[in-house]
């Protein structure tokens, strides 16, 4: 058995792969949802069935010229603290960490595929990129669907397109979404009437770490729910233009609070600065919305001689679980508060104070 | 405020979502939110909640009547209720009658457009040419065009494969 942590990119690697327009987009997502021929859906199958559809998967998608020298590896044999791992990294969702004997993964050298066996579905894959490159994922995606559905007999019915656990996957089972750092938006208030226009177009917004409008860290995922009656072209046609338009108002918003109120955005992102360089106990929450801020001070130049790499690879380590992984005993949250301090210290000792003029 | 769904404890738990250009609310007590994932935000769609409560979005009782299950798999209606999710592919066959409406409200149509698998492309399309071709034929004969409706018939027999030596004569 493969070891996850020496497999996975370390978070600092992690964070020097970049995109179109990452000041932005932190990452862009393509998962198809696809199910066996003639068994039960994973919520449903008993657990002989789930294992079956678990081993008639797995090889199929390890033997892809794509997977080769993949994690590949059923649910039971993760602990608890790689499962939470895989979570904040964003390959696996909750509900699939939660799963145990029979679901599975399978994960590509450059984590630029991740397949999850029995998840809601009997496969959920998805293509992963850096920065905004929902096109490409799709192309990758599909070409790796078309590889697959000549070894799995996949469910599909003429009238009704890829038959999937739950009716709001059904038809192309597609979700194409990005992951969006909108501070400006957020701090000149205009992120909600956003989201409403945005929710109108039949899209979803969700807070990366949190439903509501103020997300987490100022992330904010973007998605398409409807999936029957509208081909897949068009629906990563429309999350490309919408995103266009959301990447040119953040673009805007922060043009326009450093023009009209850059004592505002000063007094954030200079605040941030002197927790995160001081703290001796914080929160991942906290620490989350302050990188945040400290973000946006690179984007709009304040610490110039700080790469935004620095940033995202904290928002790694930062987490419960990543932070954890370090440690040889384990802590409790008001332990972990401490040496996240201590970390988060550390890595700020050489950036300079942010320069306001 | 009572929970909406037990309808016994305090609602604490608020939600709102705004889908096209409804509102949906819903009031939860703690325990209720628990139980539907909902301190877990990340990983659920409002949606998914409202069918699992059954709102307005079930599969319509009357089309469906509750005693109907999968042959399948044996999956019941009082199942999709429950969790919102059906139990197998043939499930959607099962519950056709009931699912359309629901189908109908949650997604921009009803036929699948996009992506078939490349084994099945071919007779896909066979069946829609088909389809097309039985309702002009329909239509021939109510309009008494019996030459068409011939052609018509001569090529439904084409398409639908080999015609046993027999029949053909």
């Amino acid at each position: 058995m493969k070891d996850l942590h020496a497999f996975l990119i370390s978070p600092g690697e992690a964070a020097q792969q970049h995109g179109p327009h990452d000041r932005i987009v932190m990452s862009s997502r393509v998962r198809l949802a696809r199910n066996l021929h003639g068994s039960a859906f994973p919520g449903w199958a008993k657990k002989p069935e789930r294992v079956k559809v678990l081993e008639t998967i797995q090889p199929a998608v390890g033997s892809l010229p794509e997977m080769a020298d993949s994690f590949a590896e059923a649910m039971d044999n993760l602990t608890a603290l790689d499962k939470q791992i895989l979570v904040e990294r964003h390959l696996i969702s909750r509900e699939h960490a939660a799963k145990n004997v029979g679901s599975g993964i399978v994960l590509n050298r450059e984590e630029s595929f991740c397949v999850m066996i029995n998840e809601e579905d009997h496969m959920r894959m998805q293509a992963l990129r850096p920065g905004f490159q929902i096109r490409e994922a799709w192309t990758a995606i599909d070409r790796l669907d078309s590889a697959l559905e000549k070894k799995l007999d996949y469910a599909f019915d003429n009238e009704l397109g890829y038959l999937t656990a739950c009716p709001t996957n059904l038809g192309t089972g597609i979700r194409v979404s990005a992951m969006l750092h909108l501070p400006g938006l957020v701090l000149s208030e205009q992120i909600n009437p956003i989201i409403q226009s945005v929710n109108k177009l039949g899209l979803a917004v969700r807070g990366l770490y949190g439903e509501g409008t103020e997300a987490l860290g100022n992330v904010f995922q973007v998605s398409n729910q409807m999936t029957l009656g509208e081909g897949e072209t068009v629906i990563v046609e429309r999350l490309e233009k919408v995103m266009s338009q959301i990447i040119e108002h953040e673009e805007n918003a922060r043009q326009t609070l450093l023009e009209k109120k850059p004592k505002v955005v000063f007094n954030h992102i200079g605040r941030a600065y002197g927790i995160l360089a001081n703290a001796h106990s914080i929160s991942s929450k906290e620490t989350m919305n302050l990188l945040s801020l400290l973000r946006l001070g690179i984007d709009l130049g304040l610490f110039p001689d700080t790469q935004r790499s620095l940033v995202d690879e904290l928002f790694l380590t930062t987490q419960p679980a990543h932070l954890q992984k370090q440690l040889a005993d384990k802590l409790s949250a008001e332990e972990r508060d401490l040496i996240r301090a201590d970390m988060v210290r550390a890595k700020l000792k050489n950036v300079n104070r942010p320069v306001t003029k | 405020m009572q929970c909406c769904v037990c309808k016994e404890k305090p609602a604490t738990v608020h939600l709102t979502q705004i889908v096209g250009d409804k509102m949906q609310k819903l009031d939860l007590c703690e325990e209720c939110a628990k139980a539907k994932g909902i301190n877990d935000p990340t990983s659920f769609a409002m949606a998914d909640l409202m069918l699992g409560l059954g709102a307005s979005q079930e599969l319509d009782p009357s089309a469906v009547g509750m005693e109907l299950k999968c042959p399948r798999c044996g999956f019941s209606q009082a199942d999709f209720k429950k969790s919102g999710r059906l139990g197998c592919p043939e499930c959607y066959q099962t519950f056709a009658e009931g699912l359309a409406g629901l189908l109908k409200s949650m997604h921009k149509g009803i036929r699948h457009v996009g992506k078939v698998p490349d084994a099945l492309r071919k007779s896909r399309e066979t069946g829609d040419r088909l389809k097309l071709l039985q309702k002009k034929l329909n239509k021939a004969i109510e309009t008494e065009d019996f030459e068409l409706a011939a052609t018509l018939r001569d090529e439904i027999k084409a398409m639908s494969g080999p015609v046993p030596a027999k029949a053909a004569k």
